[in-house]
């Protein structure tokens, strides 16, 4: 069939802010689908509240709103854009409950706009608990068995029927408390009580337990004729019971013989044709480890993480045919983009295993717990390739950039033999490492398969691992065995430091014996067929497949690695821009990433794509095959800037800022000097090594300081000590992450946070925008609202903050980016950081500037000047509108994690509101960051002693706008003293009703809980942040953003939101 | 599980201690492939020690690899396994194609070390010693794969032996196959009752799950050796005649096909898969030729040209193909053709109860999406409809 011809207009909607379960995979499918959709000539307009993404540029949709993902603003937009159709498929959860939302209402009916890709019918019958479970019945897949009972009895009967052991899951119950699996009638009875009992409705889910089995996916494709095929299956080595997301997966799956195999594949593709699925699928399966058995757990009928995966994975674009198929093109007329010669409709060949590692953020809860369960926490995900399974889990191990980079990165060797065990039995991000502590030990593999339920077959990958770092210990490093160590993906440091010998000796010894990595396709068809596409993964032992041709200057640019707190989808906007940058100016790109869920590590935005860590080893390698003319490593963040020093050391030219103005932008005592020569002051503070030298320095510098540790990002390790005690404790948690650097010790200053990012081509400066931070320093970048145009600036703050910027500039020689923030109090302005690169807020002061700054940044780099570029330079004109960017958390995802902000970064993402009024640009970032107040008008402050006069005028907006404030005793007192009504309420540790009571009467929309400063309070309130964020209650910590909260209620037209077309903006 | 004979790993490999490993013999025999162009490929030795001559083709199947080692198909040839990681889930007896392995080698990237599968009941490594077929692990298997991709099927060797290039490639250019049909036919005929319709399946080198697929069905099956003549088979009274997959160039089967031409003749409805297909074909005038590089795998799609135009995936496994240009359109009309590469993958004989496939509807190894065809044959024999 070939093109739908009445599709000339498509509405696609993003997923919106990166929270954790939908990250950046959904940018990578939107901007797939976008750029799929106009070759074919149609029309998009986009909608997403992330100004991070890709998909939001005007040069990847033709409309582009950001705006929040509403309802209204969805009807807005159809009612302004007039599209003739809505692709809904694409956006991850957010966006597909919004399209379901909008059909069961009838819009688009009423306003002639067809839902394309699959139907709303199909979408229900997937998602919707029942009827999914009547149309697998229907077809007889087998789903686990459950049953919602509100009694004893009824519960022990189901349990007898299906048999043990059963999971409990009571309805309504704080993070599922109240819950567990019963293995007999007397746990179930114990278990059932306790959960009916804690069940606000009195309900509890009996299912059937399949933990244990094997989690196998399936990615499936189908299109309106019925055609269907499998794009890859996947198997995680943890078996049912962590979430997949979390889970380390491999694929193709490598346990399953034909029979399963072909068995969950006619299964898959019966669900699909029985759903009517037009487009990508995915099926999650358990398979029972010892029988034929197996379960549906679930379908998710739109593109998703695990096909983001399976995409970089196989080299099939899920999300382009998925568009194609929308459109109502057939899988054999939807030509291969890889191969160029087959079709869509054919099934990929893997001839190598890929490996999947989650990127858990549990470096920034510290608090936290480790365990992993059906909830997913991991922010982003990390992939490698090889041709053998040891080497696929070493390069994947490398790639997380949470200093690991081997089976022997934990030590576990202090554990007790039993405590081992225990531990073996404890799912959690480090399972891996505690196996192979257990091999170490020759603990029965058997044993720790009973214990883990992974498959012996993964734990003896894990024992082969295990093995080669005995062989290298205890034998003599033979060309033999570095061959076979390298095979296995062993790092020449690792190797290094197991047999004792120094890096450059092996790799001495690896490059006399011919031991070299070389380069292997992603060709979707197992070499069945010539490819094109030059997508390649590294492999010890055998031909290189990499003929790079030399005809053109080549770049290298360094990707991002994966998706973390503090380092998120900004920084792939950013390499993405600057590839194609180089390439419009006739640079041939070469792109290395390892992040299966990112646009950069799409196989047609660079020339060459090389999926390999980003270490100094493994970039070696490509530049040894590649000899790029040029690195550009000030735009993917601290992973690339970190491996400048080791281009260099390649005979790798640095293009941009040179390495040692990095340096002295980092150093802190060079950066003095800088500071000084430009006579620009900044917060004393001083370099120490320890905790000592810390103290004496807090002392002279006086309380409070700021403690860190030099080359951060994100905050990393990063408090605000106001004792002794407080330093002792901090440089203690800053040694547990391995530092090869001092720590400095800043006098801490409240003021205005200013943020600059500005691009110098050697001569002139262009700052396309001064950002204004909403909170009082303190508290990170990353988590402060920020608002562009600045709004509370002197003008003589204004002016110096444009001096200062061009004077650092210059003085460090910046060629490209350079972002700086300062702190202004009045007119006086100090600087608190300069970073020479490409910040966080570059996607977004370049979509509400109109301003292409990384373009820019990049032919400066290349030798434009700002001029040439048809700009004049110094600080651009003002928008008329104001735009904010507002941070998203997803502290509901990480029990234990503390919600309090500070100076190390917590947010996952980013939602922007726009406007021409202050207030009402405020209120849509609020609103696109999932704040969508008021609600039932009911709030509860409560405020340390200093804040408490300051929280009064804030408390009394609230009650002008109709709010009912519940306050503990001492700030009810202080609010009632000064005219606004407070009901006093019991703190949470005296007696019933208290403030918990409030909170889990779901009646409360907003909890104002600003806590006492240092780490002997850093508890309190920790149960009152926690229960509210898990029962959906909007918490803020900080007083300025109480205010722009209020500030944004006062606005009169709540319900009638103005809408901006980011496209027209410049 | 079997522990004693896993001989090796991958070329150099070099194995753990015992200290930390379940105990097995170092036994590291380096053995060499050499294609008849003189490329060189070593590795080490698997399976048997002997040396063997062979066609080498290529299989891209990333499961399966029991099903497709005892696939009769691939006698005179040894196969490639583009998958890297193989033998991880042991031998499953029960899904042997046949009772023994056909290859006359076999050559892999990497053995798994462990068999890791509920139903597993011997390694890989022991499997293909016990059934003395020589093997080499630790090659490339990619580059082997691109080269045949790009210079098309080639003989070539896999031995232990310390030969010299020149010689090794004079020995290969001497070899030649035949009559492979012959070898791996059944002798006596062997009959699996059914209370349906009788079908008489010809074995050519038929896999086991044809017949089950008939048997499943409630068909009343007879496999027939190859050489059995039509006048015996229709003195049978079959409702239906199956002709089954098989090795080989199919023109060297000249009586066989002699044969086929009386059964097309006669009015017992046929199915045919694979060289039964190309049997027919040939035996009704049309011609067929060899493909570069042939198909095998479990993702080929083919078109379905008589109904809805749907693409259905399939498993292949053939050399070989039929010359739609050769057709007489009064005899026969292509009913499947290859999405990838428009080769005819099936055939409709005109105003016969006739149709052919190229691919393998039984699957095992791949995909049954092509399952359906084995209705349609039973509904077939039900009805007095003729294809076409």
């Amino acid at each position: 069939m070939p093109k739908n011809p009445n599709i000339k207009k498509v509405l696609v909607i993003g997923s919106g802010p990166i929270i954790i379960g939908q990250a950046a995979e959904f940018d990578y499918a939107g901007t797939q689908a976008c750029r799929s959709l106009r070759e074919e000539g149609v029309e998009v307009v986009l909608l997403n509240s992330n100004p991070a993404t890709i998909m939001t540029d005007k040069d990847i949709a033709d409309e582009v709103y950001i705006e929040p993902l509403t309802t209204d603003v969805v009807k807005k937009i159809i009612e302004k854009e007039k599209p003739d159709s809505i692709l809904p498929t694409l956006g991850g959860q957010a966006g597909l409950n919004l399209a379901m939302e909008l059909a069961d209402e009838g819009f688009f009916e009423t306003h002639d706009v067809n839902l394309i890709g699959t139907t709303a019918l199909t979408i229900k019958k997937a998602e919707d608990r029942q009827s999914f479970k009547d149309t697998m019945e229907k077809i007889g897949e087998p789903i686990a068995a459950s049953l919602v009972v509100h009694t004893v009895e009824e519960g022990e009967a189901f349990a007898a029927k299906i048999g043990y052991p059963v999971v409990l899951r009571p309805a309504y119950t704080l993070g599922g408390s109240g819950g567990g699996i019963a293995h007999d009638l007397e746990e179930l009875r114990e278990i059932l009580a306790n959960g009916l009992r804690l069940s606000r409705v009195n309900e509890v889910l009996v299912e059937r337990s399949i933990a244990g089995w094997k989690e196998i996916e399936y990615e499936v494709m189908r299109d309106a004729r019925g055609n269907k095929i499998t794009v890859c299956n996947m198997e995680n080595i943890d078996p049912v019971g962590v979430h997949t997301g979390d889970s380390i997966v491999v694929a193709p799956s490598q346990t399953l013989g034909d029979k399963e195999y072909q068995m969950l594949r006619t299964s898959a593709l019966n669900i699909i044709e029985e759903l009517g699925i037009t487009g990508g699928c995915n099926v999650q399966y358990a398979l029972h480890p010892e029988s034929f058995e197996y379960c549906v757990i679930e379908v998710n009928p739109r593109v998703s993480r695990s096909s983001a995966l399976a995409s970089k994975a196989t080299g099939y674009p899920i999300a382009k045919v998925s568009a194609k198929i929308a459109l109502g093109y057939t899988l054999d007329e939807i030509p291969n983009a890889i191969t160029k010669k087959t079709y869509a409709s054919f099934e990929p060949m893997l001839d190598y295993c890929v490996v999947k590692i989650p990127r858990l953020p549990f470096d920034k809860f510290i608090t936290a717990r480790h365990t992993l369960t059906t909830q997913m926490k991991a922010t982003g995900e990390v992939m490698s390739i090889c041709t053998n399974f040891e080497g696929a889990l070493m390069k994947a191990i490398r790639s997380l950039e949470q200093h690991v980079d081997s089976l022997m990165s934990y030590d576990y060797s202090q554990l007790e033999d039993q405590q081992l065990l225990d531990e073996l039995r404890n799912v959690d991000d480090r399972r891996i490492w505690k196996i192979a502590e257990a091999l170490r030990r020759q603990i029965p593999q058997s044993e720790i398969v009973m214990l883990t339920g992974i498959d012996e077959w993964f734990v003896d990958k894990l024992a082969n691992l295990v093995g080669m770092e005995y062989n290298l210990k205890t034998r003599k490093l033979t060309p033999e065995l570095l061959r076979e160590a390298k095979r296995m993906e062993f790092p020449d440091d690792v190797i290094a430091k197991i047999s004792g010998n120094t890096a450059e000796e092996v790799r001495r010894l690896r490059l006399e014996n011919g031991i070299t990595a070389s380069f292997k396709m992603v060709d979707t068809c197992a070499a069945e067929f010539a490819a094109s596409t030059p997508y390649y993964y590294s492999v010890y032992g055998g031909e290189n497949e990499s003929q790079p041709s030399h005809d053109r200057k080549k770049v290298l640019v360094l990707g991002s690695g994966p998706i973390r707190i503090g380092q998120g989808i900004e920084f792939d906007f950013c390499s993405v821009h600057c590839t194609w940058a180089f390439s419009k100016e006739g640079w041939e790109t070469v792109i290395i990433n390892n992040n299966p869920e990112t646009v950069s590590t799409d196989f047609d935005i660079a020339d060459r794509l090389y999926f390999e860590p980003l270490t100094p080893e493994d970039v070696e390698n490509v530049v040894a095959v590649e000899k790029p003319d040029g690195a550009v490593v000030q735009f993917g963040g601290q992973t690339a800037i970190k491996l400048t020093e080791a281009l260099m050391k390649m005979g790798v030219p640095i293009l941009g800022t040179s390495a040692d103005d990095v340096d002295a932008a980092e150093d802190r005592e060079r950066f003095d000097e800088v500071l000084a020569s430009c006579g620009i002051e900044r917060p004393k503070g001083e370099t120490v090594f320890t905790a000592e030298e810390a103290k004496a320095a807090a002392a002279r510098l006086g309380y409070p300081v700021l403690v860190r540790p030099s080359y951060v990002l994100g905050g990393q390790g990063m408090r605000i000590a106001i004792s002794d005690d407080d330093i002792d404790e901090y440089i203690g948690i800053i040694n547990r992450i391995a530092q090869d650097h001092p720590i400095l010790v800043d006098k801490y200053m409240l003021g205005k946070e200013v943020e600059v990012d500005a691009v110098c081509d050697g001569n002139d400066i262009l700052i396309p925008g001064i950002m204004e931070h909403v909170e009082r320093a303190g508290i990170h970048s990353g988590d402060s609202i920020s608002v562009y145009p600045a709004q509370t600036l002197s003008e003589a703050a204004k002016e110096k903050i444009i001096d200062y910027t061009g004077k650092l500039a210059k003085a460090l020689h910046v060629l490209g980016m350079i972002n700086i923030q300062f702190i202004a109090q009045g007119d006086e302005v100090c600087c608190i950081e300069v970073n020479p690169r490409s910040s966080r807020t570059v996607p977004y002061i370049s979509k509400v500037t109109g301003i292409p700054i990384v373009p820019l940044a990049s032919k400066v780099i290349l030798g434009h000047t700002i001029r040439e570029l048809g700009y004049e330079p110094g600080l651009q004109p003002e928008a008329k509108h104001i735009a904010i960017k507002m941070p998203v958390f997803s502290f509901e995802k990480i029990h234990d994690a503390d919600i309090s902000l500070g100076p190390e970064m917590k947010s996952t993402g980013e939602a922007l509101g726009i406007s021409e009024s202050q207030s009402e640009a405020l209120y849509k970032a609020f609103l696109g960051a999932g704040i969508n107040l008021p609600k039932h008008k009911n709030m509860i402050i409560t405020v340390r002693e200093e804040d408490k006069e300051a929280i009064v005028p804030i408390a009394a907006r609230f009650e002008a706008i109709g709010y009912r404030i519940y306050a503990t005793r001492g700030t009810a007192r202080c609010l009632n003293e000064h005219g606004v009504h407070a009901v006093r309420t019991n703190k949470i540790e005296q007696p019933h009703p208290n403030l918990l009571d409030l909170i889990l009467g779901h009646k409360i929309d907003l909890i104002i809980d600003l806590p006492p400063q240092g780490i002997e309070h850093q508890h309190d309130g920790f149960l009152i942040r926690r229960n509210a964020i898990e029962t959906g209650v909007t918490v803020l910590t900080a007083i300025d953003t109480a205010e722009a909260l209020i500030t944004s209620l006062e606005n009169p037209n709540l319900k009638d939101l103005s809408l901006v077309n980011i496209a027209e903006i410049g | 599980m079997h522990e004693s004979s896993c001989r090796c790993l991958e070329s150099d490999s070099v194995f753990l201690s015992d200290l930390l490993t379940r105990t097995r013999k170092v036994n590291d025999v380096k053995a060499s492939l050499i294609l008849e162009d003189g490329t060189v490929f070593t590795g080490v030795s698997i399976g048997s020690a002997k040396t063997a001559i062979s066609e080498i083709v290529f299989n891209t199947s990333m499961t399966g690899y029991l099903e497709i080692l005892t696939d009769p198909s691939y006698a005179g040839q040894a196969v490639v396994m583009t998958y890297p990681l193989i033998g991880n889930y042991g031998i499953c007896y029960e899904d042997q194609e046949s009772a023994k392995p056909w290859p006359d080698g076999y050559i892999v990237r990497e053995l798994s070390r462990l068999p890791s599968n509920f139903r597993s009941e011997d390694s890989i490594q022991h499997y293909l010693l016990k059934h003395d077929i020589p093997g080499i692990a630790g090659v490339d298997t990619r580059a082997l794969t691109r080269l045949l991709r790009e210079k098309g099927t080639m003989n070539g060797m896999i031995t232990t032996e310390d030969l010299s290039v020149e010689e090794a490639v004079s020995r290969i250019r001497d070899y030649q196959v035949g009559r492979v049909v012959d070898i791996v036919t059944c002798t006596e005929k062997e009959h699996i009752p059914g209370d349906g319709p009788k079908v008489v399946l010809m074995d050519f080198g038929t896999k086991g799950d044809i017949a089950a697929n008939l048997a499943k069905r409630g068909c009343d099956v007879t496999i027939c050796p190859a050489h059995t003549t039509a006048e015996e088979i229709l003195a049978m009274k079959p409702d239906g005649i199956m002709l089954s997959n098989g090795p080989g160039d199919p023109k060297e089967n000249t009586e066989i096909i002699a044969e086929i031409r009386k059964l097309y003749e006669s009015d017992v409805p046929i199915f045919a898969i694979c060289l039964g297909h190309q049997l027919m074909a040939l035996a009704t005038g049309a011609d067929t030729f060899k493909l570069k590089y042939g198909h095998r795998g479990g993702n080929h799609p083919v078109r379905d040209l008589m109904g809805d135009g749907r693409v259905y995936i399939t498993s292949q496994n053939h050399g070989y193909a039929v010359d739609p240009t050769s057709l007489d359109p009064s005899v026969a009309v292509p009913a499947f053709e290859n999405v990838n590469d428009g080769t005819n993958e099936g055939l409709s004989y005109v105003g016969k109860k006739i149709f052919t496939v190229q691919f393998h509807p039984e699957a095992c190894p791949g995909p049954q999406d092509a399952n359906y065809l084995f209705d349609r044959f039973v509904s077939m024999m039900s009805t007095t409809e003729r294809s076409l």
